[in-house]
């Protein structure tokens, strides 16, 4: 198929960005998003082009690296995949796509679809762990735990890192990937101990960095490539003024 | 020769560790907040390392090429992890671990550090439940296990289909508590291209920031290699697209010794090639040939049919149906080892029996299972792989059977190291895939995961203090050395050198034409001639990406181009090695192939007389012939065997 790829080109950081429209040809329907763009690019480097710069690694939906807001969505049309996850018998002969970064302050863009996405790992550094040692610790199977409770912390934990729900949401802000890290963590017996500080500290963390309230609008559960719940997000809350609860009666 | 020294402690196997343990030196709390440690990659190996490291006290300095060390291609294993806790109680034990990697191996590891790997396995389970990984569990609350290939016992610990994933999220939030702590300091987005060397030691490594360009020097008392595999020489292969063994092969110029570079694992269920545009492949977990049967037709007549597509795999009868695994190895069947397997494959589609529109695809049918089962079971079981299955071949496997052929996945090889993981470099560490490690000739599933958290939470941690304790006196090395000067120029002499060629074709080009030299000379069939025509071509081929390849830009921007160039021309070099190993190893054992030694049956043939050993190879310099040293491996605990899977 042909089609005309609308694309955001941005040099850098602090330069201004703009569309430019490009046509690739022949791209089979069995090639994924990804490799239609790789296409595109061997064909601006044979041109002596500049070519786009995108991120990506795994090309399973796994890694999180990847992506992009296609024709308005973000990983695309489809649902509960990543964009490197989409294959181009989705699109249309002669259609026009349109592709853009993430577009959210706290993940500036470095060069054109590729933007930075730190501020999640700051977010995990503030408190995203369960402070253990290595090595000596009792039996995996000391603490049964029930299966129920032990499927929604791997609901929970699925999350790639992507960013989609903060792309998605009109205040960009980052409640979803929190929530999911949070209510792993208070599913679980091992993450009971420190779940007052791990909240408080995530929560500010996650305000400091620029990310907007949450207004239950939801888009983030609507765009997450692994339909991550927002019922995680009523968990932290829930978890949230608790902790702020005994934190005032202990003052 | 002494620098092949395994240092392998005295004493009963099941006491090596214990003993070590008892008698190596170690560093003060004091002193450990004056010894600097590189880490290089922060996948399972490098992250669990870093953060353990860390918690002990130390600097330490840990880089990755990636934006987060959430995204090391470790997040993508699937199937599980290994331990010999003997939860179900069906038998197992540290040494039938120990035996079952040793002889899934085919016999080509050492005996020492394998059952210290079964033996830390426990420990990893225990720590990473601490730390909150949520593997599958009973409804009783405690975990689940699953069985995987060449064992009989169920071993195998997961979460959901996503055991790298949350295995490496635990590592990750692990080093992120201690890169809080201020006890590490990570930077992403950083390519090592050079390792310093002062003195006979290793010193230091040269970085390239991939957003700025900027070359930059960075000094240890130890640095620590864990970058992982280098399968993706072949161009297509299961590993994430920037997965490379650039690191490994830098080290391995500097004096570090290649083990065993022929060694590569084609796993035999992973989705067909179907188009050139194609840029990976992808795994269909080993788990699916529990219920699936493996076939393809018996006449090359409905074989040339299905190809063409005029004839439906669906209507062709049960007796016209070759089910080649069960045929030739009627005990183990569809569930012999993934060399075995994918080698029976091969020899189908060669003869002209395979299937797809190529030729090159076998049937992975679950119809009986479905008959059997019922749809729901197997959908519950396979649910999401089989919807990955249908996103990319749009087909669906519920209604028509899977085709699968095998692909590159994992690589046994690497830099040589001793038991204490230290290369012939001192100070230079090599951790997870990127070392020569303990799969042998033939990594067992689910023990790559094992293998790196091993190393880094449990290995490395005591072993890098015996190098440490006499490096106290040595102040915080600096980077103004001559060899830093050396180091640094050198590589921005080849960044120029590259962008400086502007020739007319383009870095993957080269790749794919590289991969397919590999695929087909060092690929799963090798033959002296083969392996010598692959040395002669990718000789060829070099030359020729030095005079024609075009990389577009400069250096100091975000240029992919030119990193995926840098990592091309290691390739062009390693994948040589590869086949001058391949060559020089007269035998077949384990993914090794030779074809010129099989038995009459078409079994490998391995040569215990000549051939129990490690080929640790040496640089000698530009184009110059590598020099081969061999560790003689000996097994004094476990009885070497032909393999039989009949
Ligand atoms: C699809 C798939 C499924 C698998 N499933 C399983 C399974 O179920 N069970 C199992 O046991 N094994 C499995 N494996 C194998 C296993 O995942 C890998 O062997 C293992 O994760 C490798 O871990 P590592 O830490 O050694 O390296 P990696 O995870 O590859 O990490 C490498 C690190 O090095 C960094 N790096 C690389 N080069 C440089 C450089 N030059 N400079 C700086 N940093 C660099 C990267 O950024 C990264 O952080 C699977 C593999 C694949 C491909
Ligand atoms: S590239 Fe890894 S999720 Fe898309």
């Amino acid at each position: 198929m042909d089609l005309t790829l609308k694309i955001w080109r941005q040099p850098s950081t602090d330069e201004k960005g703009k569309f430019v429209d490009y046509q690739v040809q022949d791209i089979s329907a069995d090639a994924s998003f990804l490799e239609m763009l790789d296409v595109l690019n061997e064909q601006l480097v044979v041109n002596d082009e500049d070519p786009v710069a995108f991120d990506h690694d795994c090309r399973e939906g796994i890694c999180g690296a990847c992506s992009l807001y296609i024709n308005g969505r973000p990983h695309g049309p489809d649902k509960g995949i990543t964009t490197c996850q989409m294959h181009m018998r989705r699109f249309k002969d002669g259609e026009t796509i349109v592709i853009e970064p993430w577009r959210a302050k706290p993940f500036p863009v470095i060069k054109d679809l590729m933007v930075d996405r730190t501020a999640f790992d700051e977010i995990i550094r503030a408190g995203g762990y369960i402070s253990v040692g290595t090595g000596g610790m009792p039996d995996a199977n000391a603490i049964p735990i029930p299966k129920r409770d032990a499927d929604i912390a791997m609901d929970a934990a699925s999350c790639i890192g992507c960013g989609a729900c903060v792309a998605a949401c009109k205040n960009a802000s980052a409640m979803l990937f929190v929530a999911a890290k949070v209510s792993q963590f208070a599913m679980l017996p091992q993450g009971k101990v420190e779940a007052r500080e791990r909240v408080q500290n995530m929560v500010s963390k996650m305000d400091e960095l620029g990310f907007g309230n949450c207004s239950n609008t939801y888009a983030c559960e609507a765009e997450c490539p692994k339909e991550i719940s927002v019922s995680h997000i009523a968990r932290m809350n829930r978890e949230f003024f608790s902790s702020k609860l005994i934190s005032e009666k202990e003052k | 020769m002494d620098k092949l020294d395994a240092k392998i402690p005295q004493g009963p196997l099941a006491e090596k560790w214990t003993n070590y343990k008892a008698h190596q030196n170690l560093v003060n709390p004091a002193n450990k907040r004056k010894l600097d440690i590189i880490v290089v990659g922060t996948g399972l190996a490098g992250a669990s390392a870093a953060a353990s490291f860390g918690e002990l006290g130390f600097n330490v300095k840990a880089f990755g090429i990636h934006d987060s060390p959430r995204r090391a291609h470790s997040i993508a294993a699937q199937g599980g992890i290994n331990a010999a806790k003997n939860y179900p109680n069906d038998g197992d034990s540290v040494y039938r671990l120990f035996y079952d990697t040793i002889k899934g191996g085919d016999y080509r590891a050492r005996e020492a550090n394998v059952y210290r790997l079964a033996e830390v396995s426990n420990a990893i389970i225990d720590q990473c439940v601490a730390q909150g990984v949520p593997f599958a569990r009973e409804y009783g609350g405690l975990l689940d296990n699953r069985s995987f290939g060449g064992a009989q016992v169920s071993r195998t610990f997961y979460a959901r289909g996503q055991t790298g994933q949350q295995l490496l999220l635990g590592a990750y939030s692990a080093l992120s508590k201690e890169i809080a702590k201020g006890s590490v300091k990570m930077i992403t987005r950083s390519e090592m291209l050079d390792l310093v060397v002062v003195d006979g030691r290793a010193r230091g490594i040269i970085t390239r920031d991939l957003i700025t360009g900027k070359i930059e020097r960075h000094a240890a008392h130890a640095v620590v290699l864990a970058t992982g595999g280098y399968g993706n020489v072949f161009f297509l292969s299961t590993n994430a697209m920037t997965s490379n063994g650039s690191a490994a092969w830098k080290a391995y110029k500097k004096g570090a010794f290649f083990g065993n570079p022929s060694f590569t694992q084609i796993h035999p269920t992973c989705i067909p090639v179907h188009g050139d545009f194609q840029s990976k492949l992808t795994l269909m977990s080993e788990s699916l040939r529990n219920d699936g049967r493996i076939w393809v037709p018996k006449s090359k007549e409905d074989a040339e049919k299905i190809q063409k597509g005029t004839l439906n795999p669906t209507d062709l009868p049960e007796e016209k149906r070759d089910y080649y695994l069960e045929r030739r190895y009627p005990a183990f069947g569809n569930l012999v080892p993934r060399d075995v397997a994918s080698r029976a494959a091969k020899e189908r589609c060669d003869a002209g029996y395979g299937v797809g529109s190529t030729g090159l695809a076998v049937y992975l049918d679950f119809e009986d299972a479905i008959k059997r089962l019922g749809r729901h079971v197997i959908e519950a079981r396979y649910g999401n792989l089989f919807q990955m299955y249908e996103k990319i071949v749009d087909e669906n496997p519920y209604e028509t059977p899977m085709m699968i052929y095998p692909a590159v996945h994992y690589t046994m090889g690497g830099i040589w190291v001793d038991y204490e993981l230290q290369s012939t470099i001192p100070g230079l560490f090599v951790a997870g895939e990127a070392n020569f490690s303990d799969h042998g000739a033939n990594r067992l599933g689910a023990s790559a995961l094992m293998q790196g958290l091993s190393d880094g939470y449990f290995v490395l941690p005591y072993t890098i203090q015996n190098y440490l304790a006499d490096q106290i006196s040595v102040a915080h090395v600096g980077t103004d050395s001559p060899e830093f000067d050396a180091a640094e120029k050198s590589v921005k002499e080849v960044i120029d050198k590259l962008l400086a060629v502007k020739g007319t074709d383009t870095v993957d080009t080269y790749h794919r034409r590289l991969g397919m030299i590999m695929w087909n000379l060092v690929g799963m069939g090798r033959t002296g001639e083969k392996l010598k025509k692959a040395i002669v071509e990718i000789q060829e081929l070099r030359a020729s990406f030095w005079k024609n390849v075009k990389i577009p830009g400069k250096n100091e921007m975000v240029n992919m181009e030119l990193e995926k160039a840098l990592r091309m021309t290691d390739y062009l070099e390693l994948g040589e090695l590869m086949a001058r190993d391949g060559l020089l190893r007269e035998e077949s054992c384990g993914g090794h192939f030779r074809e010129e030694h099989q038995t009459p049956e078409g079994e490998a043939m391995r040569d215990d007389e000549n051939f129990s050993f490690v080929g640790a190879w040496e640089y000698t310099g530009e184009n110059k012939e590598p020099k081969l040293n061999k560790e003689p491996l000996h097994f004094e605990f476990v009885e070497v065997k032909q393999r039989n899977y009949k």
